[in-house]
């Protein structure tokens, strides 16, 4: 969690109430074909759909809410909306304060133009006079670390240059509200460090930070609350941790509708071999029961193979943990075993003796690969456990904390 | 800048929440509208300046070649139409007479296919900030009225030149004809830009319609000419009360000195002018909410 200030008391920022967005889909755009299909004709040639469904949110200042959902849930329409760059379809938005936008990359930058002559269009637009440009300039250009290139025309700036510009422009037009959809993604490791830090002060200075991101763990590390976006409904608006928990449900779901919907296609293509289930749990304790410090976690797996081969093949698990980042991994082939096939169901297992993960939820992965890597079966997410709760400590790695004072040092 | 997050709280709760989006009310909402634009001229200036250097940005002639246009259609008409066509016959410095004419067309044209493509031109920044988007239109009437200053520096240092500069008082038709001009060309600036967004074909069919303008007013040859073919009907009424022909018999008036007094002109000329002023700025107003309507879903029409 963040150390954004108590928001309890704060003013809210941004009202929205009951907004629906419909976008429609006209496959005639000229005019002749607008002709040829004026009036009820032309109804079949427009398809509606709805970007945004009721959806109210009140966001108090001071606050970060992550938006995320799987793409074309609405999430970017929704910040689009906040923005008033799309006008609702029903509904109301209100909102104070100063805004600053960073919609895809150098939104308002002319190629032709200089980079200094585009940080003054830029810091105009977004309502910035002049004469405070003037003065935040040597500030901006500092930040962004595009360095001479500033008098060049933007046009030649790789795309890292352009973003990094951009961000610098918008950070230092002294926002209260700053949306940000996915841009920060193109900068470098140092420069990504940097708006990091950056959006931590705004947290600090009180500002309101809407981003959306796919970045699960960013939106854990840096959100104080998620919205989470289905078909442009709210499903879940609270605890980022619960929001990413929630949303991977989600991307199960639909993986694997998606996954009964091709069914007939996959099952001409011949499969080696099939996973069948998998369970995880701690080797003395009951089903269910949480993994305590020092268990030995024993993951057992149900796979099939379906073909007659002679070639070795490897099985290998991975452990997530519920921000998508891999904390663990361990196959046969680098304990130096082979898995040679036999027709028919079979069981293994692992067992990962003496662990120490941290506090929360995780997911264990389980694959079959060819000798030379390609592979053959995959069953994300195939079965999860939970660690128990530690106060000592936080993170994915747990070791027993003890603290001692060794007094004052020269 | 603020620093504390209380501090920000506090300034924030003194703001009122407001409502965002278009509204649709009437006179109101253009007041507010002509409001949203005065608080981002600071935009719209830097929005003008930047068509203007980003028009000529690598080449070497920059500036000279918003000049060059004009000039070459002055020459051409002035041979094919004045010399071989015999258009000079009765026009009394042809030339100065057609760049008068063209100075007028220049501006009007400029500022109505500018202002068509401006908003699809500018779908980059439309669809990522919201500013009020008549200021897109509004910097092609910028941008237009910069180039028809540089094109009439250039035609009062020609009038110097013939030895008929325009020191007398029918310099003072320059007023209501450039008002008329910028008036029309914003207007249909607005509307144009707009529904250039959900069709395309608009920005073509205005070229095609802008070709005809030219011909439509007496630009290359006089008033006279076609009141001498039209009669004095209904025709030449429609023709004359033409806000452009208005606007270029009177930029004539001011301007074509060596003719003026002599050569003819309708009657009631000034009142003429008036009313048409009259009109542009009921339709402007128009289009404006047309344009206020159409511009909720820009964003995602471009």
């Amino acid at each position: 969690m963040t150390d954004s200030p108590e928001t309890n008391d704060a003013p809210d920022i941004v009202v929205v109430k009951d907004v629906s967005k419909r976008f429609v889909i006209r496959k005639d755009n000229s005019l002749k074909e607008r002709i040829v299909t004026f009036g009820r004709i032309g109804k079949r040639h427009r398809e509606e759909f709805w970007a945004l469904r009721d959806v109210s949110v009140t966001i108090q200042a001071g606050s970060t809410v992550g938006l995320i959902g799987h793409n074309g849930s609405g999430k970017s329409t929704l910040l689009k909306v906040l923005g008033g760059i799309l006008d609702p379809t029903t509904g109301t938005v209100a909102r104070r304060g100063r805004i600053a936008a960073l919609l895809e990359l150098g939104a308002g930058f002319h190629p032709d133009l200089t980079g200094r002559e585009n940080v003054f269009l830029n810091a105009s637009i977004l309502g910035l006079s002049r004469e405070v440009t003037e003065a935040r300039f040597p500030e901006i250009l500092a930040f962004s670390g595009i360095g001479d290139f500033i008098d060049t025309q933007v046009k030649f700036y790789s795309s890292g240059m352009y973003v990094r510009l951009a961000f610098s422009v918008a950070v230092h037009t002294d926002p209260d509200l700053l949306l940000v959809d996915e841009v920060l993604a193109v900068g470098d490791e140092a420069f990504q460090r940097k708006c990091m830090d950056k959006i931590r002060s705004f947290q600090e200075e009180g500002r309101t930070i809407v981003l959306v991101t796919h970045s699960l763990g960013q939106v854990a590390d840096l959100c104080d609350r998620a919205i989470l976006l289905n078909k442009g409904e709210v499903v879940f608006d609270g605890e980022p941790r619960q929001a990413v928990v929630n949303f991977r449900n989600i991307l199960e779901g639909r993986r694997i509708a998606e996954e009964e919907q091709d069914a007939p296609v996959h099952a001409q293509v011949k499969r080696d071999a099939q996973i069948l289930s998998a369970k995880a749990q701690a080797a003395d304790r009951l089903p269910g029961e949480m993994l305590q410090m020092g268990d030995d976690l024993v993951v057992t797996a149900e796979i099939e193979h379906l073909t007659d081969t002679d070639e070795d093949w490897n099985c290998a698990i991975q452990i997530d943990s519920t921000q998508g980042q891999a904390v663990y991994g361990t196959s046969t082939r680098l304990l130096g075993k082979k898995l040679r096939p036999v027709k028919g169901p079979r069981s293994i297992q692992f067992t990962l003796k003496d662990t120490r993960f941290g506090t929360g939820k995780y997911f264990v992965n389980v694959s079959i690969m060819h000798p030379s890597g390609v592979h053959i079966a995959d069953f994300p997410q195939a079965c999860s456990f939970d660690v128990a709760y530690n106060p000592l400590a936080v993170g994915t790695v747990y070791a027993a904390p003890s603290f001692s004072d060794l007094g004052t040092t020269k | 800048m603020l620093f504390s997050a209380e501090d920000r709280f506090t300034a924030l709760t003194k703001q009122p929440l407001k409502a965002i989006g278009t509204a649709n009310g009437g006179a109101l909402s253009t007041w507010e509208s002509i409001k949203s634009i005065h608080a981002h001229r600071e935009v719209l200036a830097l929005l003008v300046r930047r068509d203007l250097k980003a028009r000529y940005k690598d080449s070497a002639l920059g500036l000279v070649w918003t000049l060059i246009r004009p000039l070459t259609q002055l020459f051409i008409y002035y041979i094919v139409m004045g010399k071989f066509l015999g258009a000079e016959r009765g026009i009394p410095d042809f030339a100065i007479y057609v760049f008068t004419g063209l100075t007028v067309y220049g501006l009007l044209s400029e500022i109505i296919s500018g202002g068509t493509s401006s908003i699809v031109g500018n779908g980059g920044l439309i669809k990522k900030i919201y500013l009020p988007r008549e200021i897109f239109p509004l910097a092609s009437v910028g941008s237009a009225l910069f180039n028809f200053s540089i094109q009439m520096g250039v035609l009062i240092v020609a009038l110097f030149a013939v030895g008929h500069p325009s020191l007398h008082t029918g310099l003072l038709y320059f007023f209501p004809a450039l008002a008329i001009i910028v008036v029309f060309g914003t207007a249909f600036a607005l509307l144009l830009s707009a529904t250039n967004v959900y069709l395309r074909d608009v920005q073509y069919l205005v070229d095609v319609v802008l070709l005809i303008l030219l011909w439509a007013s007496p630009i290359v040859y006089s008033w006279e000419m076609a009141r001498n073919i039209m009669g004095d009907g209904v025709l030449l009424a429609l023709y004359t009360n033409n806000p452009i022909t208005l606007a270029v018999l009177g930029f004539q008036q001011a301007f074509w000195v060596g003719g003026a007094p002599t050569a003819a002109f309708p009657n009631d000329l000034l009142m003429r002018m008036g009313i048409a002023l009259i009109v542009g700025i009921v339709l402007l107003f128009g289009f404006h909410r047309v344009f206020a309507r159409l511009q909720g879903n820009f964003a995602q029409e471009l």
